[in-house]
């Protein structure tokens, strides 16, 4: 293809996108954009499945059999979005295995966030209640992509990401309720995975590469800090309904902005966990590379079983 | 005559609280990510269960016990599950094996409770052998994908099928709970399916090109409230909180 066939090609695919149409996996598209997609859905899947482990710690201790339950039916949705998710990366021509080895050798990134420890059970409650409602903020701008399967993966996965933090939310309001011990331990966990949570949006905007780009193809509708004010906006008020405070001296409303002004972020911890240096990340790869490999074994036996069946089979009809 | 109820109830509803929990531990490490959540809904199907039998054992208590003082607050030796599923995960050829020795049974434990004169236990069977149909396929299949796979997967799982045979038979051992509610047509007498069971159990191994253990010698104990030393450890995670936090509402 001639140059200029490329220019007009890419015309009329941007103005495809501009007019709300959906760019399907069969369609042409830029290499820029497949691979910006492949590397945008594949984190995110990558998140869903390391984001298991932080509460997968505490399905075996959980208070009540109802909360072992829920915790369980909740970390396997994660896994659930994982698969849609890697499904959406693979129609654009990667396969699991890649994406795996990406992930396992750190060239692939999963949020931050998941490399902090699930230290008490109120922390399953925090988690559902900010990290999947941070999650919800960024991935409902995502529901009218321009990519076909990953939109279509975001509206399911978001109608599960709400009810999972309403449930974080009632484990938390259960505790607030609850005995003093109980509320104080809804009280440290906040104060553990506030400042985290925030983080989730990504660096503040001057630092954040990519987001023109992103915007023309809806990969972005908004900008790191108006999606991380909105998400404080939102969430200040859950927090009083709880009863337990910001742990944010600089937390006030402004009546001009109409909105809440919000302390300094520590981005040089937020670089630093970015960077691999979090207190989980290491715990984390190890979970995920250690289950793999385990695996090998058995997915060969899969992998041999079908092709021994297919064989029976074909010896059959002949 | 209730406490002999609750008692045979516990002899069902403890299995699938421990199996239950034993399969919840592998929650986010499973070999690939279709049979960890595979795995998940066992547990679940399981937990649920158990729900079911607790909540009617507390209704039976009275006392204003709930199915959480009956989950957390006994002691070991009150757990009456059977040796096989408190069995640990080792590696993944252990967790099937423990899986399709227990799902057999399960099996054909619910289609012989679905009879119970018992309305209760009776609609607990009628759900509950949908889900166990289920957990058999998917333990059956993987006996056969492990058994006549690659040399390494039938090496392994020959390993835990011999390893977890001796647990086998403990399922079929009468308790005095079970005598009682045999004669008023409540309980399901076991031995009535013991052959079925070792036929099932050979049928499927030797269609996963295994060999069928000829061991004699069983372990039992579980159903005296005499467990294996990792029974322990389950406890103190299962009641970890309960038991550092008494009393209170989660
Ligand atoms: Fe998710
Ligand atoms: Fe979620």
């Amino acid at each position: 293809m001639s140059n200029k066939e490329i220019k007009n090609l890419e015309e009329i695919f941007n103005q495809r996108i501009a007019r709300d149409e959906k760019i399907e996996p069969k369609d042409w598209m830029p290499e820029k954009y497949r691979k910006t997609h492949i590397r945008q859905i594949s984190q995110h899947a990558h998140s869903e499945i390391v984001g298991m482990l932080p509460e997968g710690n505490w399905i075996t201790r959980a208070p009540s059999l109802r909360r072992k339950v829920a915790l369980l039916a909740k970390v396997q949705d994660e896994g659930g979005h994982g698969l849609y998710l890697y499904s959406a990366a693979e129609t654009l021509g990667i396969s699991r295995e890649e994406m795996y080895e990406q992930l396992h050798t750190g060239k692939a990134k999963y949020s931050s966030i998941f490399n902090y420890p699930a230290v008490t059970w109120a922390d399953m409650g925090a988690i559902g209640w900010l990290v999947d409602g941070a999650a919800i903020i960024n991935q409902v701008a995502l529901t009218t992509t321009s990519f076909g399967p990953y939109a279509r993966a975001m509206v399911r996965i978001c109608k599960e990401e709400s009810f999972h933090q309403r449930q974080g939310f009632e484990i938390l309001l259960s505790l607030c309720k609850g005995s003093e011990e109980q509320k104080a331990m809804a009280q440290d966990s906040l104060n553990r995975w506030w400042w985290p949570s925030l983080m989730m949006f990504g660096p503040k905007d001057e630092e954040s590469p990519n987001t023109e780009q992103s915007m023309k193809w809806k990969l972005k509708r908004k900008s790191n800090d108006e999606l991380r004010q909105q998400f404080v906006n939102q969430t200040v008020p859950q927090a009083k309904i709880l009863g337990i405070s910001i742990p944010d001296p600089d937390l006030k409303w402004n009546e001009e902005k109409q909105s809440y002004d919000f302390g300094k972020i520590d981005w040089d911890e937020f670089w630093q966990v970015v960077k691999g240096h979090g207190p989980c990340n290491k715990e984390r790869m190890t979970a995920r590379v250690g289950a793999w490999n385990q695996g090998t074994w058995v997915r060969d036996a899969a992998v041999a079983y079908a092709e021994k069946q297919a064989n029976k089979n074909l010896n059959k009809a002949v | 005559m209730r406490d002999n109820l609750i008692k045979y109830i516990l002899g069902i509803a403890d299995n699938s609280l421990i199996l239950g929990q034993r399969l919840g531990e592998l929650c986010g490490h499973g070999p690939n990510l279709e049979t960890d959540i595979a795995l998940t809904n066992i547990s679940l199907d399981l937990l649920g269960q158990t729900r079911n039998y607790y909540q009617y054992i507390a209704r039976l208590s009275g006392n204003n016990k709930t199915e959480d003082d009956i989950a957390f607050m006994r002691s070991e030796r009150e757990y009456i599950n059977v040796l096989l599923v408190e069995q640990p995960n080792d590696h993944f050829g252990y967790v099937i094996a423990r899986q399709f020795y227990y799902d057999v049974f399960h099996y054909l434990l619910m289609q012989n409770l679905q009879n119970s004169s018992d309305e209760t236990l009776a609609a607990i069977a009628k759900k509950g052998i949908k889900e166990v149909s289920y957990h058999l396929r998917f333990s059956s299949d993987w006996i056969k994908r492990l058994g006549d796979g690659t040399k390494e997967s039938h090496q392994k799982i020959q390993e835990a099928i011999d390893d977890r045979w001796v647990y086998t038979n403990e399922l079929f051992m009468k308790t005095e709970a079970d005598e009682l509610l045999i004669n008023e047509g409540v309980g399901v007498n076991v031995l009535d399916f013991k052959e079925a069971y070792y036929q099932k159990v050979s049928q499927v191994l030797e269609e996963a090109t295994l060999t069928v253990p000829d061991e004699k010698y069983y372990q039992k104990g579980g159903k005296e409230g005499i467990h294996s030393e990792h029974m322990g450890y389950i406890l103190a995670e299962l009641q970890y909180m309960q038991k550092s936090y008494p009393n209170l509402k989660w």
